[in-house]
């Protein structure tokens, strides 16, 4: 930090990122999560892609083999937290943002510190429907994951190239309505691995079940790999 | 809403500082905003003097905006080449093996006080 003196200002030099605080927070939660064997999964994408039902689909299969726990970001109302309590019996807690577009750190710790830790192997966290915001704020997940739905189109990698280039995966849903939309999933993939070569990709319907075994299993190996 | 969030982090990070220096108000906060940041300066504006008003320390405080322009390197042809009128294809060889240099910065430059 330097200063000087001019026209009876004084300038105080920062030159610091806005995000440097939040990236800093955010590797300690990490390395707090990894020595305590928990996983923290962040998963993103657009409003109406199928998070929650996605998310359903796949607890219902994984509860099993893993203890899984949500976290349900938005920025009103507890609708999903209660939906996923109901339909899967795991612990599931509503965080609100208070109008925010995005969750933080800060925000991530105050709300696995509601949920049982010592008895969890995997935390999802549903972060707010929105393609831009979640991908800029590191929540100090273990893995990022986002959907893609068919309906949103094939373009979308180009257009948010952010958010696609953050995630360790990208599942694709929807592929039922495959037909009915003007979507190439080759081209799909392409802009994907375009923006992120190392992407891991999955097509999914959680109408059909179509690809939730492929993510259940993605997950079981990302957390075994977490705990090693 | 974006910038709203990043508000809340400008305004932590300046107090921090301003705070650190024994500054009581502050007159100026400049920042430096990349041209493919994701940041709209008019909306940063906006919402930077809904929140700052709410402080006593930066009540009145303006917020300046330097922008950054963005310039991607293309290791097709060891060439540079503004982003925002060509996107990710170098307009010189049409190579697309190309990254961006500069011009996602969100940074606070300075205060003035």
């Amino acid at each position: 930090m330097t200063e000087c003196i001019m026209d009876e200002l004084r300038i105080i030099e920062i030159k610091k990122s806005v995000f440097a605080d939040n990236d800093r927070d955010a590797n300690l939660l990490r390395e707090e999560l990894k020595q305590q064997g928990v996983f923290l999964l962040n998963l993103m994408s657009a409003p109406g892609s199928g998070k929650t039902t996605t998310l359903i689909q796949t607890i219902n299969r994984l509860k099993e083999r893993l203890r899984v726990a949500v976290m349900e970001a938005d920025i009103d109302s507890d609708v999903d937290a209660r939906k996923m309590k109901e339909t899967t019996g795991v612990e599931s807690i509503q965080l609100h943002t208070g109008g925010m577009c995005h969750l933080d750190a800060e925000m991530t710790r105050q709300g696995l510190a509601a949920l049982s830790l010592e008895k969890t192997d995997l935390v999802i966290l549903e972060n707010v429907g929105n393609l831009v915001c979640p991908a800029e704020f590191d929540t100090g997940s273990s893995a990022n994951a986002m959907i893609l739905s068919v309906p949103e189109g094939d373009d979308k990698p180009l257009k948010y190239p952010l958010m696609f280039s953050v995630c360790d995966l990208v599942l694709i849903n929807k592929t039922d309505v495959m037909p009915y939309f003007d979507f190439d999933l080759e081209r799909c993939k392409q802009n994907i691995l375009m923006r992120n070569p190392k992407a891991t990709i999955i097509p999914i319907s959680a109408k059909t079940g179509e690809g939730i075994d492929d993510f259940a299993q993605w997950l079981v190996n990302e957390v075994q790999n977490w705990k090693k | 809403m974006h910038e709203l969030g990043i508000v809340f982090y400008i305004i932590r990070d300046v107090k921090q500082v301003a705070e650190e220096n024994h500054v009581e108000h502050v007159a100026s906060v400049v920042m430096d905003i990349g041209e493919v940041s994701t940041v709209m300066p008019h909306l940063l504006s906006d919402c930077w003097r809904w929140a700052a008003d709410k402080e006593p320390m930066l009540q009145g405080c303006e917020s300046e905006v330097n922008t950054i322009p963005a310039v991607t390197w293309c290791d097709g042809c060891k060439s540079e080449y503004p982003t925002v009128a060509h996107g990710r294809t170098c307009p010189r060889c049409g190579s697309e093996n190309t990254w961006l240099l500069r011009g996602n910065e969100v940074e606070i430059k300075e205060i003035k006080v």
